[in-house]
C-alpha cells in the first residue's frame, strides 16, 4: 500500500511539470497581460504606468528567465506573488479553498447520497416507472445547465419560499452552502444514478449472484453483499473523475451564488492575466484531481482484496 | 368655532412637518448591503495600487482624496482643506487642510501625509494607476524618473497648510479627487497592514474583507463631518451576476443593485419596482473608432456617411434596451460643455450612400471591425449594425478579442476599426485634450486625429481665464469633432440603480454611480436590518 501510495505521488510530477510549462507557455503568446486589464473598462488608462507595471512585475524579461525563476520559486513552494492582489499566491489560495472544498464536498455528499440509492432503486425493479421516472430525472440533471438551475433554485427556496438565502457565504453555514452545492451536485448525482444501475443491471445478471442465489441466500443479503461491494469499485472511478473536477467546475455555480471559491478565481485570473494565481489555481485543481484518484487506486485495493497494483 | 379651527389647521400643519422632518432627516444606524457588480472580487484593499471602479465602491466608504466630486454640482470640491487660495498665474494652489481628519488609527492627518502619498504614487519602479493625475505637480515627473526623491511642486507650510504647484493652469480638483489618489497613513504601508487591514481617512473604518464574498466596513466615530455617518455599517457584497442581484434585490437581501439592460427594461415595467430607480447620464462615451491608416476612414465623408448609415436609434432602444442616451458628439449629457442645441447625426442611408460616392467608394468597402464581448459595447451591438452597413456597401469583418485585448492594442494602433466605452468626464477639456494632435495615440488620441483649427480651438480654451468664454470654446471643440466625425458616436452610458425604499442619500454620480459617499446615505426603520 506504500509503494503504491508512493508510486502515484511520483507520477505526478512529470503531470505537474508539464501543466506548468504548458499555462506559462500559453500566457505568453496570448495577447493582453496584467497592465492593460487594469484599464479594461476604458477609465483612466496610462501607457507609461502600465509600462512601469509591466517592468514591477518583470514582465519585460525573456520568458525563458521567468519561467526559470518561476520554476525556481516553486521548488521551494514559493508560488509568487498575485499580479492583481499584491498578496503572496499562496494566501489567495487559501483564501478561497475553504469555501471550495466546503461547496465540492456538500456537492458530492449530495450527489453520492441521492444519486447511488437511486441507481439501485432504478436497476432493481428495471422497466418500472420507478426505474423509467428515475432515468428522465438523471438525464435532466445531466443537461440543465447549472446557470439557470442555479437561479430557478433561488427564485423558488428564497424568494418564493423564504427558506434560504439566495447567495453568499454569509456565515459559512449550512443555510448558504445548501443551494450551491445541490446545483453543483445535480450533474453528478445523475451521472452516479446511471453509472449505478448500470453496473448493478450488470452485476445482478452475474454468475456468482445466481449462486449466492441458489444456496438461498436472501434478495436483501445478495445485493448488499455481494452486489454493492462489486458495484462500488465500478462507480468508485466515477465519483472520482467527479470529485477532481468538480472542483474547477464549480466557477458558474459560484458566480450564481458569488460563493468565494477556486474556481471564479481562476477566471478572473484568466481575464486578468494575474499569471502566478492563475498557476497557482491550475497547480491546486491539478493536485487535487490527482490525489483523489491515488485515493481512489488505493480505496480499489481496500474495497476488493483481489486487486492488486504489482 | 374659528378659532377652534385655526387649532385644527395649525396642529395638522405641524403634524404634517413634523411626518416630513420624519423622511427627510437622516436617521442614525443600521446597516446599508450595497454590491460591488464588476466581477467576482475586489483587487486590492491598496486604494493606490487599483483604478477598478469595483475597488472604488469601497474606497468611497474608508479613503478620502485632497478633493471629492460634488455630485450636485457636478464639478470637484476640496474636501480634506477648508480653503485653497490659487496665486502665481493659477499654478499655485496653497490649501489650509483641515485639522480635524483623523486616520481611522487615530492618529490627525497633516501635510507630510499628502506629501508622502503623493511621492508613493510616483515611485518609478512601481505601476500606481494614480501617477498619470500627479503628474500635473510640478517635479513630479523628476520622481518617476528616479532624477529626484521629494516631489518639488509640493511644499509643506506648516503641519496645516499645503501649496502645491502645477505644470499648468488647469483644475487639479479633477486630478486630486481620484480614488487613486486617496491621502493614505504611511505607517500602514509601511506594517505591511495596507493590503489587509487599510486605513484612511473617510466615514468607515476597514472590519473584514473575505475575499470574492463581501467587505465589512463600520462607523469611524472620529469623521470630520459631525452626526456623520448615519450609519452603522456598510456591506459591500460582491456580486458580479446581474440575474443572481435581481432575485437578492426583490428578496430584499441587498439594498442597492446596478441593473443590466434586461433587468432595466423589467424593473421599468414593475410599478413597484419602478419607483425606485436610479438613473444617471455617466461620463463615459461608447464610440467607434475609425483608424485613417485603414484609407476609407481617412476621408472625413466616410466617416459622416457611417454615422448616418446606422440607425443610432434604433439600435440604442432595441440592442441597448434604452439603457443608453444617444450620443451627439463626443462630450456626455452632463458635461458642462455639452450642447443641447446640436443635434445628432440623422438616420439616412440614402445621404451615406451619396456621401460615400463623393469619397470614391460608390460600391462601398471593407474593414475589420475589433470588439468584445461586452454586452452594451460590444458584440451584440456590432452583429445589429452589419447589416446596416451591409445596407450602403460597407462590409464589416468582425474580430473578436477579450476587454484587456483592446486596451493593448488599440494604443498601438493596430485596428482599423474598434468598439469601445471611453471615458469623456468629468473634465471637459481634458476629454477635448484627446483629440489634440499633440496628444499621442497611447495616451487617448486613438483614432490619430489631427486637426490643426481643432487644436487652436482647445488651446484657447485651456489659456481662458474667463470660464464662460472657456466653456464656448469647449462647445466649439466639441461641434467641430461632430462634423469631423472620427468615431461613430454611439451613446453616452445610462446608469441605473435599483435602490430599496428604506434607502436614502443615493447621490447621482455622473463619474460613477456606484461611487456613493458613505457619509450621506442612510436607511429607515423600515429596513429589515434597521437596527
Amino acid at each position: 500500500m506504500l509503494l503504491l501510495t508512493l508510486r502515484r505521488l511520483a507520477q505526478m510530477i512529470p503531470t505537474v511539470a508539464a501543466v506548468v510549462l504548458t499555462i506559462f507557455v500559453l500566457f505568453s503568446v496570448v495577447p493582453g497581460s496584467i497592465a492593460s486589464s487594469m484599464f479594461d473598462d476604458g477609465r483612466g488608462m496610462d501607457p507609461q504606468v502600465m509600462e512601469r507595471k509591466r517592468k514591477e512585475l518583470g514582465l519585460d524579461k525573456p520568458i525563458h528567465q521567468r519561467f526559470v525563476d518561476y520554476v525556481g520559486k516553486l521548488a521551494t513552494g514559493d508560488l509568487g506573488r498575485s499580479f492583481k492582489y499584491d498578496v503572496p499566491v499562496t494566501q489567495v489560495l487559501a483564501d478561497r479553498m475553504g469555501p471550495s472544498l466546503k461547496l465540492t464536498l456538500a456537492a458530492m455528499a449530495f450527489a453520492i447520497v441521492i444519486g447511488i440509492p437511486l441507481g439501485f432503486f432504478a436497476a432493481l425493479k428495471p422497466g418500472s416507472l420507478g426505474d423509467f421516472g428515475t432515468m428522465v430525472a438523471a438525464v435532466s440533471g445531466l443537461s440543465l445547465p447549472k446557470f439557470w438551475l442555479g437561479l430557478m433554485l433561488a427564485y423558488l427556496f428564497a424568494l418564493q419560499l423564504k427558506w434560504l438565502p439566495s447567495f453568499g457565504y454569509g456565515d459559512g453555514g449550512l443555510r448558504y452552502l445548501i443551494l450551491p452545492a445541490v446545483t453543483l451536485g445535480v450533474s453528478p448525482m445523475a451521472l452516479f444514478a446511471r453509472t449505478t444501475r448500470a453496473a448493478v443491471l450488470e452485476i445482478m445478471n452475474a454468475d456468482f449472484v445466481r449462486t449466492a442465489r441458489s444456496k438461498g441466500m436472501g434478495e436483501v443479503r445478495v445485493v448488499s453483499w455481494h452486489v454493492a461491494r462489486n458495484v462500488l469499485v465500478l462507480v468508485l472511478t466515477a465519483v472520482g473523475l467527479q470529485f477532481g473536477a468538480l472542483l474547477s467546475q464549480a466557477v458558474v455555480v459560484e458566480q450564481v451564488f458569488s460563493w468565494p471559491g477556486l474556481g471564479s478565481l481562476l477566471i478572473s485570473s484568466i481575464n486578468d492575466r494575474d499569471i502566478p494565481a492563475v498557476q497557482g489555481c491550475i497547480l491546486v485543481i491539478v493536485l487535487f484531481f490527482l490525489a483523489i484518484n491515488a485515493a481512489v487506486d488505493v480505496a480499489y485495493s481496500l474495497i476488493d482484496p483481489r486487486i492488486r497494483y504489482g | 368655532m374659528i378659532k377652534k379651527i385655526a387649532l385644527a389647521a395649525v396642529t395638522l400643519a405641524l403634524v404634517g412637518v413634523a411626518a416630513d422632518a420624519q423622511t427627510t432627516t437622516p436617521r442614525k444606524g443600521g446597516t446599508l448591503r450595497m454590491t460591488a457588480p464588476y466581477g467576482t472580487s475586489l483587487s486590492s484593499l491598496d486604494i493606490h495600487t487599483t483604478p477598478r471602479a469595483q475597488d472604488g465602491i469601497v474606497a468611497k466608504l474608508i479613503h478620502r482624496s485632497l478633493y471629492k466630486w460634488d455630485t450636485a454640482a457636478n464639478k470637484p470640491v476640496v474636501e480634506l482643506a477648508t480653503s485653497v487660495t490659487v496665486s502665481n498665474g493659477g499654478l499655485t494652489h496653497t490649501y489650509k487642510l483641515r485639522d480635524d481628519a483623523v486616520f481611522h488609527n487615530g492618529r490627525k492627518m497633516t501635510a507630510d501625509d499628502i506629501i508622502f502619498s503623493y511621492t508613493r504614487i510616483m515611485d518609478g519602479s512601481k505601476g500606481y494607476p494614480g501617477a498619470r493625475w500627479i503628474r500635473n505637480i510640478k517635479g513630479a515627473v523628476d520622481v518617476e524618473k528616479n532624477q529626484a526623491k521629494e516631489i518639488s511642486g509640493l511644499r509643506k507650510i506648516d503641519d496645516g497648510t499645503l501649496e502645491i504647484t502645477l505644470n499648468e493652469k488647469i483644475e487639479p480638483g479633477f486630478a486630486l479627487m481620484a480614488d487613486t489618489t486617496s491621502i493614505l497613513a504611511k505607517e500602514n504601508i509601511e506594517s505591511g497592514n495596507i493590503t489587509s487591514n487599510p486605513v484612511g481617512l473617510g466615514p468607515f473604518k476597514f472590519k473584514e474583507h473575505l475575499p470574492g464574498s463581501r467587505l465589512v466596513a463600520e462607523r469611524w466615530d472620529k469623521f470630520y463631518k459631525p452626526g456623520q455617518p448615519y450609519l452603522d455599517r456598510v456591506f459591500v457584497l460582491v456580486m458580479g451576476e446581474a440575474s443572481a442581484r435581481d432575485v437578492a434585490f426583490r428578496n430584499n437581501e441587498i439594498d442597492l443593485s446596478i441593473l443590466g439592460p434586461a433587468q432595466y427594461l423589467a424593473y421599468k415595467n414593475d410599478p413597484d419596482l419602478q419607483k425606485g430607480v436610479f438613473e444617471v447620464a455617466e461620463v463615459f462615451t461608447r464610440n467607434m473608432g475609425m483608424n485613417p491608416a485603414h484609407k476609407p476612414f481617412a476621408d472625413k465623408r466616410v466617416r459622416q456617411a457611417i454615422n448616418h448609415a446606422i440607425d443610432t436609434d434604433l439600435v440604442v432602444k432595441r440592442l441597448s434596451k434604452e439603457k443608453a442616451y444617444r450620443a451627439t458628439s463626443w462630450l456626455p449629457l452632463t458635461s458642462p460643455a455639452y450642447d443641447k442645441a446640436l443635434k445628432p447625426y440623422a438616420y439616412d442611408p440614402e445621404k451615406a450612400k451619396k456621401l460615400l460616392a463623393e469619397a470614391g467608394y460608390p460600391n462601398g468597402f471593407e474593414f475589420e471591425w475589433m470588439t468584445s464581448q461586452n454586452e452594451s459595447w460590444g458584440l451584440p451591438i456590432v452583429e445589429g449594425v452589419l447589416p446596416m452597413l451591409d445596407k450602403v456597401g460597407i462590409k464589416a469583418k468582425v474580430r473578436l478579442v477579450e476587454a484587456a485585448v483592446l486596451t493593448e492594442v488599440i494604443p498601438k494602433g493596430d485596428y482599423q476599426a474598434y468598439l469601445w466605452s471611453n471615458a469623456t468626464g468629468p473634465d471637459p477639456l481634458a476629454a477635448l485634450k484627446c483629440y489634440h494632435s499633440q496628444t499621442p495615440r497611447t495616451a487617448c488620441n486613438y483614432v490619430g486625429f489631427n486637426n490643426t483649427d481643432y487644436d487652436k480651438l482647445v488651446d484657447a480654451a485651456g489659456a481662458a481665464d474667463d470660464p464662460a468664454k472657456r466653456l464656448d470654446l469647449m462647445k466649439q471643440a466639441n461641434a467641430m469633432l461632430y462634423e469631423e466625425a472620427p468615431v461613430w458616436f454611439f451613446n453616452y452610458n445610462k446608469a441605473v440603480m435599483a435602490y430599496q425604499p428604506w434607502v436614502h442619500g443615493l447621490q447621482p454620480n455622473a463619474t460613477e454611480l456606484t461611487h456613493q459617499y458613505g457619509e450621506d446615505l442612510w436607511v429607515d426603520e423600515k429596513s429589515p436590518v434597521a437596527k
